[in-house]
């Protein structure tokens, strides 16, 4: 079967690759262009540790086919920081410990990032309905949604606000 | 996931022609919040793929004449979004809402949650509520159909070989018409429904119903109309008289399973339930909407 040839914008850099019809988004990334922040936890839409943003929306990597990124512009967690400056979330997530084994972070981060953008004072609510769909094991939560409001605020330049 | 080919046409004609043409299976490929899933899981095994995004038209709403016009490939983060629909038909974006996570809403789209085909699709009732019609695209050229026509089983459409839904098409509302979906599930997100109900009613000045629609998912193999709901509601405000016997035709509609999230009984109980509060819901938009026409007179 032959291949198909993608040219897309991941990370603001032009990107082209070759890729088969089954190949995941998620597998592209991983397994032909290394970029592995993305993580694999169900393969099935549940876990959103896969999750990336594309066109502005974020969607689960995990059900989206590579050929489908055809001159879509993709943001994935490792274009999240501004070179050596980690983004507020990402910030915060250390600050707060948001994180044990770090398995979902990635997909909390680009999340939380794209509800940021959106939404520069969401609510407590709004910001756990919004991660609903990344699931963490380890942390219980709290911490990841303290570190997300936290990141909100300093977003907004008002700090230490949680 | 196994071995598959691809194809994105430019027009519906070529996607007929694809899907027409396929030596094996053909899937159509909207958001592919399901279809990737069955495909992982080996329950699928298309040959081929035909995504219709890139078709114009596919994505978007416009309003056409009488109608609001959803293209099929709409994801669920355009269809919140945008405010004449969601002010026409608030039920409709509650349905589509309820779909996943947001996550999922950036990609699952009407026709799939229809044409995926399960009884618990949480779109389907305030669509059909809505008397909304499916525009499909076939070998034999273009037709409309009800959109209660399409899903004849769980898994199963009428949709036949190289056939698939381009557009839905949604009578803009009259003065005094709303709507409300509501959805039982054991928690509050990411869960599918154990019953859904969707009411669709038209009030005169008195706020009485002239015309209603109620319709109930996951209930039965495929959404049900509840004709005698509808007929408890004509000619009636919501008294609690009226409400007894929306709530008894609502049971008396259901055809249930037992399974891990709820048995027959408690199925049925909950469609009455939920067929009362979502008919309070839509008679409270129905009459506010009246209100604010009257006050923009
Ligand atoms: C984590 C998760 C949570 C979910 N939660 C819910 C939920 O709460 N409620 C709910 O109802 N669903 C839920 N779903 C199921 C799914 O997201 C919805 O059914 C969604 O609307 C499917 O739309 P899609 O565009 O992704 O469909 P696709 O996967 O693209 O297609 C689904 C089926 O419809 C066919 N199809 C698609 N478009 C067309 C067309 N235009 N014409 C003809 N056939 C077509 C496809 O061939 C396929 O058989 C969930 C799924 C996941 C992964
Ligand atoms: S890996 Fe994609 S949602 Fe779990
Ligand atoms: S930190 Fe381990 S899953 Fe979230």
């Amino acid at each position: 079967m032959s291949k198909h040839h993608v040219t897309t914008t991941i990370n603001g850099e032009p990107v082209e690759y070759l890729c088969e019809a089954q190949q995941t988004m998620l597998d592209v990334l991983r397994d032909e262009l290394n970029l592995t922040g993305s993580k694999e936890g169900c393969g099935s839409g549940d876990c959103g540790a896969c999750t990336v943003i594309v066109d502005g929306n974020i969607v689960c990597s995990c059900l989206m086919l590579g050929v489908e990124a055809e001159g879509k512009t993709i943001t994935t967690v490792e274009g999240i920081a501004e070179g050596d400056k980690l983004h507020p979330v990402q910030q915060k997530f250390l600050e707060h410990a948001a994180l044990q084994c770090g398995f979902c972070t990635p997909g909390f981060i680009v999340a939380a990032k794209a509800l940021l953008d959106e939404n520069k004072n969401p609510t407590e609510e709004e910001t756990r309905y919004w991660l609903a769909g990344n699931l963490c094991r380890c942390t219980g939560y709290d911490k990841i949604i303290r570190a997300v409001l936290d990141a909100a605020a300093l977003m907004r330049g008002e700090a230490g606000a949680v | 996931m196994p071995r598959v080919s691809y194809t994105a046409p430019a027009t519906v004609d070529d996607a007929v022609k694809a899907l027409a043409g396929a030596a094996g299976l053909a899937k159509v490929l909207s958001g592919g919040t399901d279809l990737l899933v069955q495909l992982k899981s080996g329950r699928l095994k298309p040959d081929l793929i035909v995504d219709t995004k890139r078709i114009p038209g596919m994505i978007g709403i416009r309003e056409e004449g009488d109608y609001f016009v959803i293209g099929a490939a709409t994801p669920g983060v355009l269809i919140s979004a945008h405010q004449p629909l969601e002010h026409a038909y608030p039920g409709i974006v509650e349905g589509v809402d309820l779909i996943g996570s947001q996550q999922i809403q950036g990609r699952c789209t009407i026709a799939g949650n229809l044409c995926n085909a399960s009884p618990a699709a949480d779109s389907v009732p305030p669509v059909i509520a809505a008397r909304a019609r499916a525009v499909v695209a076939g070998p034999g050229g273009r037709r409309e159909v009800p959109v209660e026509e399409i899903v004849t089983g769980p898994g199963r459409t009428s949709l036949q070989k190289g056939e698939f839904v381009v557009e839905f098409k949604i009578p803009l509302p009259k003065p005094r018409q709303s709507d409300a979906y509501l959805r039982f599930i054991p928690r509050t997100e990411m869960d599918i429904a154990v019953v859904g109900c969707a009411v669709n009613v038209t009030l005169d000045e008195s706020g009485a119903c002239t015309d209603a629609r109620v319709v109930l998912g996951a209930v039965a193999p495929t959404q049900v109309i509840v004709a005698g709901a509808a007929e408890a509601l004509r000619g009636h405000k919501l008294d609690e008289d009226t409400l007894q016997r929306l709530d008894s035709a609502a049971q008396a509609a259901c055809h249930p399973i037992t399974d891990k999230r709820g048995t027959i009984e408690y199925r049925t109980k909950v469609a009455g339930v939920l067929a009362r509060r979502a008919a309070a819901i839509a008679f409270d938009r129905a009459a506010t909407r009246g209100a604010t026409i009257a006050g923009a007179v």
